[in-house]
């Protein structure tokens, strides 16, 4: 047994040292040189080569112990009948102590901005605003299954209503909040009805390209949205006529948006069980017996698109008065993807997951500005490690089950 | 008239450029049925990888075509092995998993190897010597076409006339039109699937590598991000022709090429990279499997 286990042992060894050998063949010309054209100097880095060499060697062979580790779970899953509820979800489940957590949570919410900067203070509200984001999207892609890789653009839309109505006609931000809901809703519609044929992969292109237009007529129509400088200016919300010092506004802005969050997770969830949400999730799972159960799939997908940008529409009014400042360059395709690794890290469909995810993809990269420059490309890491090993998200959402009770005679 | 021409000469030129990364993607989608998001970024590899070995070899005394020629093999090589890797790494343990999987993962990948790239050499723009020779037989056309722009169009055409071979005749073409044709079968009757997935992805790469070399001395100028919208723009390509299908990726390359051509000589140049999603959205309207692409009928 004991032989067999070190044979085991050794033959991962030396297939780690493939791989690591390969990965420094692989890595070589971009990690070990680096040439100045200008100049003429070529630049040997040889340590990198002997980091790569030894990081992709550990690496393989954390990966292959974890998927081995994956294959056994699974197995472990199947002889359980197929359940698999994380711990988070068995604490979810347990009134006990679900609930003293959820009032530990809100007082904290609550005496943050007292007890913590402004600058601390804003960075929350950002995240609670990609809560709100994240959880619009989920509606679409999480629940509906169409992948939406354009959302930023009724991002955009919200932010650029208000921006726009107020510049023109000094329009507030409780006027424009519905209004920039209403644009970004139509714009919702306005994309779902040329794609309503369109199916998986397409779809996903066609809404990618509809983001980068929205963002390329922002950028070079001037007359309409005044270019790349974009909109300054523009208001803070106000309450009754006050005046309101920063760090007041800051921290009224940090109510509102839980208020938003609050108010957003209790529609989302209620939408979840609805006839509309079960229908979404009849869409996702199969269109042509989606059709069969009677369900309009073209007003279904309509109502997907239209839910999920409202949301949109929504948090970009307040993006722009938070930032008091709107231009095309906050509304790239990065911003859609960041939205979308959300709502996929944290669990697609599920609502304290997506909650999770907003709060740990935004607040991760502001404590660990040490590591600024690698933040995008542990990101990418995360998303393809993610994928391979957990792909239900942090938290997986649970199906509704309904169990029969058969009654004993 | 002149006018016409010059714009017509750069959207072939540009068409070629597209077409020769968009086969990577209609290759790879016909075999998995996936968006190989980093494709983009192989490219781009294979631009950075040939403006390094270059540079090496020039600055060590060598001149003229061996230049070209080595550093055109050693970027199609790795830009290759890239593709390979990236199939292993990212795609190959997803393949049971459910369609949005791999996508999200082809989007991570995309995004590490952009940010691999940056923070291993430059975020700045570099440079790209035009790698090209001047060709004098071309002399009295030089108001018509420049020896870039015929070196582009003339090794496109040839590579075109190469892979439609290595299709249709040999055994590898083969099992690669089996396996894209029906993936279970295939198995079935003893075509290795994996390896024919692997050869498509180190094909792939390769033209991406070579499209690569070829625009970045016609443009003059690389960085990380040169591959995201090339690639973009080339899954376009490859969804305008009808995913899938080589010779639509051919077609909705050079007909993409001609509408940016035409729609940045004659409408506007601050809207050409709108034009490419226009054209898209409106083909996917009225033909939603694109020009060549044929129709697959549900089965429930």
């Amino acid at each position: 047994m004991s032989t067999l286990h070190a044979t085991k042992y050794l033959e991962g060894l030396k297939h780690s040292a493939v791989i690591s050998l390969w990965f420094m063949f692989l890595t070589f010309p971009i990690m070990v040189i680096r040439v100045n054209t200008i100049e003429n100097i070529i630049e040997w880095r040889w340590m990198n080569l002997i980091y790569i060499g030894c990081g992709s060697f550990f690496l393989s062979f954390l990966w292959r112990s974890l998927s081995e580790r994956g294959t056994r779970k699974r197995k472990l899953i199947d002889a359980r009948n197929g359940e698999d509820r994380s711990l988070v979800q068995r604490i979810l489940g347990e009134r006990k102590i679900y609930l003293p957590t959820l009032g530990v949570i809100a007082v904290f919410t609550v005496i943050f901005p007292f007890f913590f900067s402004t600058y601390q203070t804003s960075i929350m509200t950002t995240a609670l605003m990609y809560v709100v984001l994240g959880l619009g999207l989920n509606i679409v892609v999480g629940q509906a299954g169409l992948l939406n890789l354009g959302y930023v653009a009724f991002y955009a839309a919200g932010a650029y209503t208000y921006a726009l109505l107020y510049q023109h006609f000094g329009i507030g931000f409780w006027i424009a909040l519905p209004l920039g809901a209403l644009a970004a809703t139509l714009l919702g519609i306005l994309l779902a009805l040329p794609v309503l044929r369109l199916q998986g992969d397409y779809l996903a292109i066609v809404t990618l390209g509809f983001g980068e237009i929205t963002r390329i007529v922002l950028e070079n129509w001037n007359e309409f949205s005044f270019g790349p400088s974009g909109i300054s200016g523009i208001p803070r919300p106000g309450l009754f006529d006050m005046e309101m010092s920063l760090h007041e506004a800051t921290v009224y802005l940090y109510f509102l948006m839980i208020l938003f969050c609050i108010i957003t997770v209790f529609v989302v969830n209620r939408l979840q069980n609805s006839r509309i949400g079960r229908a979404l999730l009849a869409l996702r799972e199969d269109e042509i017996a989606c059709q069969a159960m009677g369900i309009d799939k073209t007003r279904i997908k309509l109502t997907a698109f239209a839910l999920g940008s409202t949301w949109a529409g929504l948090v970009g009014v307040v993006f722009a008065a938070k930032t008091t400042f709107v231009n095309p360059a906050s509304f790239t395709f990065l911003e859609s993807a960041m939205i979308l690794s959300i709502v996929v890290l944290g669990g697609m469909g599920s609502i304290p997951g997506i909650i999770i995810g907003a709060f740990l993809l935004i607040l991760l990269p502001e404590y660990l500005r040490a590591f600024s420059d690698y933040r995008m490309l542990i990101f990418g890491i995360i998303m393809v490690i993610m994928m391979i090993f957990r792909p239900q998200g942090i938290i997986r959402s649970v199906r509704r089950t309904y169990k029969f009770h058969r009654e004993e005679k | 008239m002149d006018y016409f021409s010059e714009l017509f000469v750069g959207g072939l030129t540009r068409g070629s450029i597209y077409a020769l990364i968009a086969l990577g993607y209609t290759m790879v989608y016909g075999i998995i049925e996936l968006i190989n998001f980093a494709h983009g970024e192989i490219y781009m590899i294979g631009a950075f990888t040939a403006l390094i070995v270059a540079s090496v070899l020039t600055m060590s005394g060598m001149s003229g075509l061996s230049v070209l020629v080595l550093a055109s093999v050693v970027a199609v090589i790795y830009s290759a092995a890239y593709g390979f890797t990236v199939e292993k790494v990212a795609y190959k343990p997803l393949r049971q998993a459910s369609r949005l999987s791999p996508l999200i993962s082809a989007i991570g990948m995309s995004i590490f190897l952009q940010n691999y790239v940056l923070l291993a050499q430059t975020p700045d723009f570099l440079p790209f010597p035009n790698l090209l020779p001047e060709l004098t037989i071309l002399e009295p056309y030089t108001g018509l076409i420049g020896s870039t722009e015929f070196i582009i169009i003339v090794s496109t055409a040839v590579i075109m006339v190469l892979l439609t071979l290595l299709i249709r005749y040999t055994r590898m073409g083969k099992a690669m039109r089996a396996t894209a044709q029906d993936r279970n079968m295939a198995m079935l009757v003893g075509v290795n699937v994996n390896r024919v997935t692997s050869n498509t992805f180190i094909i792939g790469s390769a033209l991406a590598a070579i499209g690569g070399i070829l625009i970045a001395s016609h443009i003059g100028r690389i960085n990380f991000y040169i591959g995201f919208i090339a690639g973009i723009k080339a899954f376009t390509a490859a969804v305008l022709g009808g995913i899938g299908s080589i010779p639509g990726a051919v077609l909705g390359a050079l007909v993409l090429g001609f509408t940016e051509s035409f729609g940045t000589g004659y409408v506007s140049s601050d809207y050409e990279d709108a034009f490419a999603f226009i054209l898209l959205i409106l083909i996917l309207i009225f033909k939603p499997s694109g020009l060549l692409g044929h129709t697959t009928s549900q089965k429930v």
